[in-house]
């Protein structure tokens, strides 16, 4: 029997604000419990709230880079449930009238290629605080920092047909909205959390099956892993003859098990009804222009423009187009002389590499990196020695040419000194020569990589093979 | 102005009214303090402003009413407040109320009933009944008051005081804490409406910490007019049925003439709905009241009832015990028409009626009647416990003050005469944001009619 699973993501994305969604208070990640907090964001009588413009203004970015409709006109909604995490009682929320609905997430499937995903809604809500269950012994802790921070749910439709895929669309929603520039996305601290829902389905079968919800997914590693415990807990069930109950089960990632969540805790009647306290979120063309105004060149847009423009494929595209720091870089490069495919390779590679162990930090300026590209070009360095020209520049700044020549590494294109070293290296490799001349002629490549090895990277790996052949052939 | 020793004098003499919650030691200590604090500068400059309960203070408690915000202390004040205290005025203490605002009579009142001061077997209305209470008592000249359906028009009818609830978003509501957040307001009192106007203007205007308050200049005050000439005071008939008190219809027609006699036009008109105004409001009042007071869980602030050992049980014990019967049942009647399944046949059918109400109104003003006058309430004050056994009597004595927080107009009530002694309640209701003319109606009509004599 061959299964088919459906999922479909719910994704909350705190936005980058100095200051919460409805009061003025700090939301900085790290401060003392209750520290930020105020009347209103604490919930105490009397407080009211006052919507974030600024949070609203990335709300709207974010819809609109999603190629949601954005609605002139939504509604703040109260969702009310009782947690003493939740100060109000009840959350501000948006609910049957949300800032923007039905757009798009183009991403590319491990198994299917280029899926267009639904996004059913976004909408504007505030966070609730964080109860803390292990600081005190028969005791639950609440800090409200985190209360009333600006968040953004995004409601992917059952679009997704795998757990790899769903880690892709959610890779890929993560580097838009990171590209943009509205959330830092970091699952680590919270500015980005999934719950998934899933179903299973018979190969071919069109209609949806009961789902459940899956929750507490607190890190990217666990996406698929916590999806693909699902899927086969309810294959699992169904081949034993079960079916699947519509309920909320939570990921552990110790035990990489799931359970229910106990029936206690959900089942909510959220009693939904317009907020009261807000007028409803009227936005004009004129804000929403200028919102769209603020949006850069979107991934996918920058992936296409650099097959156009650069001839790349579109898989050299789409991991320098990955994030919006190093497309900017790969352009930078480019523009500083480097030629197109051979910038993409060093950016592909070295630079994406130094990044990796230094903070995220490009070291090489475009620049350099473009001068590095062009002396490898010019046959001035071998690959080999650009790479620890580049490893020197990354440390220490300074012009690869310079870096180059006290190294010591710029290449020998001198005959005479590269024909020493290939005499080295076939006296050396006697039986390797005969061999080769026996027709063995693909040990040609074992003779350079002697030669530049004897060289020390110095020889130029062109002139070394004629060099080489000329001797082999006499 | 009056000393800060004067002050509290006056209202220690009206302590048997149960009407003030401060304790008069600590209300004592407060006035010397902001007396030498106040600006001498200010509008209001000495002038003792008692405050309802629910309205925040730095200086006092804050309890609503209520057990279950028994000793609780706001650490700030509500914009009204704190611009009654930059214009001068002494803030002279809480005044008793029903809990949460809830109630008609200031029966519902975890601290007791506040009494009538000129019968003190019955009720001062509600639920801002402590303030209208020590108003009528001469204890303060003016008394800050809320208002949902009716909760300062009501008791300033039944304590023979004026009254005002001005158009929703003319005053903040930043720190009165939140009953139905779409139909509440702070309201006046004053012995006259001078002096209710006068604070009126003081704590209106814009409030960046609430987003349902206007964008508006605080309120003008006009000047006393010379008459009604060219005023157009409609008469809707639903606001005088058959059944209504006799005197209470005395009442009216002399003041109805009294207009006349000063020039106004006065033209019968309908708002047909009226008569779903009350089952209206007990929907859409306690549903969001059932939101509002989620809050109040024992979590954070105010007592804790029988423990804790467990979050469920805590608020259980909490909320059973820290709120009375009559907030219960609305926090109950509010959960069940929000709940799904229910909200179409209620929640959201009472806002369609209420937009209906309100479109009568439009329709009526529309058709050159600059405002209304009817009577506040269908009878004078009634007797305590007289409607504490039947919810809907008690709720029926809102029926002429609900529509205009429904449909958010400013409404006031000024005295118009007496019955056996005690006070009848004209009320206008004007339109939004007009105040001004519905004050200079108010003032035209207090200078003639006889508001200490019997209706006849």
């Amino acid at each position: 029997m061959t299964w088919e699973t459906v999922i479909g993501l719910e994704t909350h994305v705190q936005l980058r604000t100095r200051s919460k969604m409805f009061c003025g208070c700090s939301t900085a990640f790290g401060a003392p419990p209750n520290t930020q907090v105020c009347p209103v964001c604490l919930g105490l009588p009397g407080a009211l709230p006052v919507a974030n413009g600024a949070a609203i203004g990335l709300a709207v970015r974010g819809a609109l880079a999603l190629g949601c409709t954005v609605h002139p006109r939504s509604i703040f909604a109260r969702k009310n449930y009782f947690y003493p995490d939740l100060p109000k009682g009840y959350q501000i929320s948006q609910f049957d009238q949300p800032l923007a609905t039905n757009g798009t997430l183009s991403f590319l499937s491990p198994e299917r290629g280029v899926v267009n995903a639904t996004i059913v809604r976004l909408h504007i809500e505030e966070d609730a605080g964080k109860s803390i269950h292990d600081r005190f012994a028969k005791a639950t802790a609440v800090d409200l920092n985190r209360s009333g921070v600006p968040l953004i749910e995004i409601v992917g439709g059952p679009d997704l047909r795998s757990p790899a895929e769903a880690r892709a669309y959610l890779q890929t929603l993560k580097q838009l909205l990171e590209y943009i520039g509205i959330s830092d996305c970091d699952m680590e601290k919270g500015s980005l959390r999934v719950d998934a829902n899933v179903s299973i389905r018979r190969a071919g079968e069109t209609a949806l099956n009961t789902r459940t919800e899956v929750k507490n997914i607190n890190a990217f590693s666990f996406v698929e892993k916590a999806l693909s415990v699902e899927r086969d807990r309810q294959i699992a069930l169904v081949e034993s003859g079960g079916s699947v109950t519509q309920q909320t089960m939570l990921y552990d990632s110790k035990e990489n098990t799931v359970r229910p969540q106990r029936s206690k805790e959900e089942s909510h009647d959220y009693r939904y009804f317009p907020e009261p306290d807000l007028p409803p979120l009227v936005l004009s063309p004129e804000f929403v222009a200028e919102q769209q105004s603020e949006l850069p060149e979107l991934p996918a847009a920058k992936r296409d423009r650099f097959v156009a423009s650069y001839a790349l494929s579109r898989e050299h595209a789409t991991v320098v187009t990955s994030n919006r720091a190093v497309a900017e870089y790969y352009e930078g490069v480019v523009r500083a002389g480097a030629e197109p495919q051979a910038a993409a390779n060093w950016v592909m590679t070295e630079a994406l590499a130094d990044a990796k162990d230094h903070q995220e930090q490009l070291r090489v300026t475009p620049d350099a990196l473009a001068k590095i590209v062009a002396l490898v070009k010019g046959g001035t360095l071998s690959n080999q020695a650009a790479k620890r020209v580049f490893a020197e520049v990354a440390a220490k700044g300074g012009d690869p040419r310079t870096i180059a020549e006290s190294l010591g590494v710029i290449q020998v294109a001198d005959t005479n000194v590269v024909a020493g070293w290939v005499t080295d290296v076939l006296g050396a490799h006697a039986s390797e020569v005969g061999r080769y001349k026996n027709g063995e002629t693909k040990l040609m490549s074992f003779f350079v990589g002697q030669v530049m090895r004897a060289s020390k990277g110095k020889a130029d790996p062109k002139l070394a093979q004629r060099v080489l052949e000329e001797k082999l052939a006499s | 102005m009056s000393d800060a020793k004067a002050v509290a004098d006056r209202l220690a003499k009206a302590k048997r009214l149960n009407a003030l919650l401060t304790p008069l030691k600590d209300l004592r200590k407060s006035l010397a303090a902001q007396s030498a604090a106040a600006r001498p500068t200010g509008v209001l400059y000495g002038m003792p402003v008692v405050a309802k309960d629910n309205i925040c203070t730095l200086e006092f408690t804050t309890s609503c009413g209520s057990r279950i915000l028994e000793g609780y202390r706001s650490p700030y004040d509500a914009t009204a407040i704190a611009k009654l205290k930059a214009a001068g005025a002494l803030i002279a203490g809480k005044t008793n109320c029903d809990e949460f605002a809830m109630g008609s009579s200031t029966e519902h009142s975890a601290y007791g009933r506040v009494l009538h001061p000129l019968d003190k077997a019955r009720v001062p209305g509600g639920s801002s009944g402590g303030s209208a209470a020590l108003v009528a008592a001469g204890a303060v000249p003016a008394a800050l008051g809320s208002e949902t359906g009716g909760s300062v028009r009501q008791p300033a009818s039944f304590c023979g005081v004026v009254g005002i609830k001005p158009t929703y978003g003319r005053v903040s509501r930043y720190g009165l804490v939140a009953f139905g957040s779409s139909l509440d307001q702070i309201g006046v009192f004053g012995r006259s409406v001078h002096d209710a106007a006068r604070v009126l203007s003081v704590i209106s205007g814009r409030d960046p910490r609430d987003a349902t308050c206007e964008d508006r200049d605080p309120l003008r005050l006009p000047t006393v007019p010379e008459s009604l000439q060219g005023f157009v005071v409609g008469l809707p008939r639903e606001y005088f049925p058959p059944e209504l008190d006799p005197a209470v219809r005395r009442a009216c027609e002399r003041a109805i003439r009294l207009m006349k006699e000063q020039g106004a036009a006065v033209r019968e008109v309908s708002l047909p709905h009226t008569a779903y105004a009350v089952p209206t409001y007990y929907v859409i009042a306690p549903a969001e009241a059932s939101s509002n007071l989620a809050r109040f869980d024992g979590v954070r602030y105010g007592p804790r009832f029988n423990g804790s050992a467990d979050v469920r049980a805590l608020y259980r014990s909490t909320r059973g015990q820290g709120f009375g019967p009559e907030v219960r049942r609305r926090i109950l009647v509010g959960t069940y028409v929000l709940s799904s399944g229910y909200y179409d046949a209620y929640y959201r059918r009472a806002q369609q009626m209420r937009a209906l109400i309100a479109q009568d109104f439009r329709n009526v003003f529309d058709r050159g009647v600059d405002l209304l006058f009817t009577p506040t309430t269908p009878t004078p004050a009634f007797k305590a416990g007289e409607k504490l056994g039947d919810p809907i009597s008690m709720y029926l004595s809102d029926i002429f003050t609900v529509t205009a927080n429904l449909a958010g107009l400013p409404a006031m009530s000024i005295p118009i005469g007496r019955v056996k002694g005690l006070p009848i309640g004209g009320q206008f209701i004007g339109q939004a944001f007009l105040e001004d003319e519905m004050l200079e109606a108010a003032y035209a009509l207090e200078r003639v009619v006889p508001a200490e004599d019997e209706a006849s």
